[in-house]
């Protein structure tokens, strides 16, 4: 018997067949679309509307050169960026609380977390305007009141956008910051007591530190999801909130631009996908996983 | 050998018992999961069965008001007098809709309730159209001939659609703030007053900005000759907005939250606002646009029931009755159609039936200068 065919009888099909349902799944859901995409980026879009199938680099160079793209690329990394630190900042608190609470309905508290996600995301956007608009909830208690005479106009600008990002975003930061938390081992910060830190010092030199890793997954996920929203501006953002991915789906319903449209989403998908990497080269991109464990 | 072949085919090995269950379904599912990627065989018999059983048609409109409209006085009479049954689907702009429509299989959508001589065009030249056969359409006698003219021109003197509807986009206004004599004086220009800065919305769309635009720089929507001007305009507009809306049920809820004061608007949903009881005023000022919609059939569609299905909507109670419904004039012809008070009291009816006092878009004009001017506009509405 050959060393090859002793390597082919020994060769273990298993692990494979039963990965295989997943993988033509990842190859026909995501890899060939993409593919699809860069294909189509290289295309030309005709007066008519129609596509003019070639190798054309002209998308390329556009969306590489125009100072205009990049503009609203630098400005969706910034939103996506104030948006992910509010939901640190914001997002910690509560996480902290679930984690440590010594009540016996953390469960329940989890749950509540989950809650938002059965509503849909347009609608918990949109739920701004009955809060925040001319004769929304504040302004109408705050007239009530008789704090102000007229109404303020809070809707459509920067920060609204934000605060519905932040909205959207802070559950998936909790749970990771939560997961991160759950996972210390409770001893070490009384150790640190125990050697004469305040708890506000145990906190930030033991419990703090070791839930990095967890507000790290967090914020990659918050970010990445953030930069990629074109709803959100959409609904509470004014005239120059626009994100990248509203140039995105511009360029392909409104421009009929298939070719620039899968240029621009290749470029974010690029950037993201950068930062993704980055990230699990030294965080490790399991850390993610573990919060919807 | 074709795709119904092969899938009949397999479905008799699996007959035969030549394949277990599992197989074939494990066949068939593959060929479902590849529809979505390159077409292929599920694809083409979906196609062939909606062409094979005509009993469904899907519809798509513009939702709220409109589609209210269509489902009450159209589809559900028409399904219960012919056992067809409308599939009421609804977009909230064109320009979302045919990127749908591309992304689709042929056969996949029916009808659409699209907008303008502009839209016909686009359509057609995206090879979508169909040619109706006038013959099972009866009621395409009583439709206004100025309607028809612009799409027979596009289509080789055949229509791959009949005329509906038509109505204006002219300038909504909050009369707490705004007087019908202001607004009367200033035009097109009321929607650029500073003192509204914040207090102004806009139409998100090429178009109507850049037709409102040349108004308001004392140009022909059809024939600028001074495009800067109009990008400057459109510049001055954006920055005294509040907000680009995007859909008849956006700029309702803008206009009846008093979000904004004033805004250009279609002429029905003002009259929906202002039969809620909101104090809002509408006006079409000089060189204000018109527009005609129409009830498109899409390659690919069950021709019978489509022609059917128009001709019912055509037939005068039905058309009345949406008319009255979404309060814009059918495209019935005055003088061959005894139309009620309630349908000539609309905002935008023409009693002569020549439509002479309207503008429209000119197709060949817009389309030969859409992929400049979406673009640029695109540009200039983030602020730029």
């Amino acid at each position: 018997m050959t060393a090859s065919a002793s390597e082919a009888q020994t060769f273990d099909r298993r692990p494979w067949l039963l990965l295989s349902p997943a993988l033509v799944s990842v190859l026909l859901l995501l890899v060939i679309p993409t593919l699809f995409i860069v294909v189509y980026s290289f295309w030309l879009r005709t007066a008519v509307g129609a596509e003019q199938v070639g190798f054309f680099l002209d998308n390329w160079e556009e969306v590489l050169t125009d100072s205009f793209y990049h503009d609203i690329l630098f400005q969706t990394l910034r939103i996506a960026a104030i948006s992910t630190i509010i939901c640190a900042v914001v997002g910690y608190i509560p996480a902290y609380f679930i984690a440590y609470t010594p009540t016996r309905h953390k469960t329940l508290l989890l749950l509540l977390l989950m809650l938002p996600f059965w509503v849909s995301y347009i609608i918990r956007t949109m739920s701004w305007i009955n809060i925040l608009g001319v004769s929304g909830a504040v302004n109408s208690t705050l007239m009530a009141l008789g704090i102000i005479t007229e109404p303020i106009q809070m809707l459509y600008n920067e920060a609204t956008v934000i605060l519905g990002l932040v909205h959207f975003l802070l559950p998936f930061m909790i749970l990771n910051i939560y997961v991160s938390l759950d996972g210390i081992d409770r001893s070490l910060a009384d150790a640190a007591r125990s050697l004469g830190c305040t708890g506000w010092q145990a906190f930030r030199e033991v419990t703090l530190p070791l839930s990095v890793p967890g507000l790290a997954a967090g914020a990659l996920l918050c970010f990445v999801l953030g930069a990629g929203t074109y709803i959100t501006p959409m609904v509470l953002g004014g005239p120059r909130n626009a994100m990248f991915a509203n140039l995105v789906y511009e360029a392909i319903v409104t421009q009929l631009n298939w070719p620039l449209g899968s240029a621009l989403s290749l470029l974010l998908l690029a950037l993201l996908g950068t930062l993704v990497m980055v990230y699990s080269r030294f965080l490790g991109i399991d850390q993610i996983a573990k919060s919807f464990r | 050998m074709d795709d119904t072949t092969r899938y009949q085919r397999l479905l008799e090995r699996y007959r035969n018992g030549d394949i277990d269950r599992r197989g074939f379904l494990t066949l068939l599912g593959a060929a479902g999961l590849s529809v979505g990627l390159v077409g292929g065989p599920m694809a083409a018999l979906s196609r062939k069965a909606r062409a094979a059983t005509p009993d469904q048609v899907r519809f798509d409109g513009w939702g709220g008001v409109v589609s209210e409209a269509f489902r009450e006085y159209a589809f559900e009479p028409y399904t219960e007098k012919t056992g067809i049954e409308v599939v009421d689907g609804t977009f909230g702009g064109a320009d979302e809709y045919l990127a749908r429509v591309r992304a689709s299989q042929p056969g996949e959508f029916n009808i659409a309730h699209l907008s303008g001589v502009f839209d016909y065009a686009r359509y057609h030249n995206l090879d979508l159209s169909t040619t109706l056969d006038e013959a099972n359409i009866p009621n395409l006698d009583l439709v206004i001939g100025t309607l028809q003219t612009p799409f027979r021109k596009i289509t080789g003197g055949n229509l791959s659609a009949a005329p509906y509807d038509y109505g204006t986009t002219g300038i909504a206004y909050n009369r707490k703030h705004v007087s019908d004599d202001e607004a009367k004086e200033l035009g097109a220009n009321l929607l650029v007053k500073p003192e509204f800065k914040g207090k102004i919305g806009g139409w998100g769309e090429w178009k109507t900005r850049i037709w409102y635009a040349a108004l308001q720089t004392d140009q022909d929507p059809n024939g600028i000759e001074d495009m800067d001007a109009v990008w400057d305009k459109l510049r001055e507009h954006r920055d005294l907005l509040l907000k680009y809306w995007g859909s008849g049920a956006e700029l309702m809820s803008l206009l009846a939250e008093e979000e904004i004061y004033v805004t250009e608007a279609w002429s029905g949903r003002v009259k929906a606002l202002q039969e809620q009881g909101h104090d809002i005023g509408y006006l079409d000022p000089p060189g204000g646009l018109a527009w005609q919609e129409c009830l498109f059939v899409m390659k690919g569609s069950p021709m019978a029931a489509c022609e059917e299905l128009l001709n019912f909507m055509l037939e005068p109670e039905v058309a009345i009755a949406v008319a009255e419904g979404q309060n814009y004039p059918p495209a019935l012809d005055p003088n061959k159609v005894d139309l009620p008070e309630s349908v000539t009291s609309l905002p935008a009816f023409d009693p002569t039936g020549t439509l002479e006092s309207l503008n429209f878009f000119d197709p060949d004009y817009w389309n030969s200068n859409e992929a400049d001017w979406s673009k640029t506009f695109g540009r200039v509405q983030k602020g730029y």
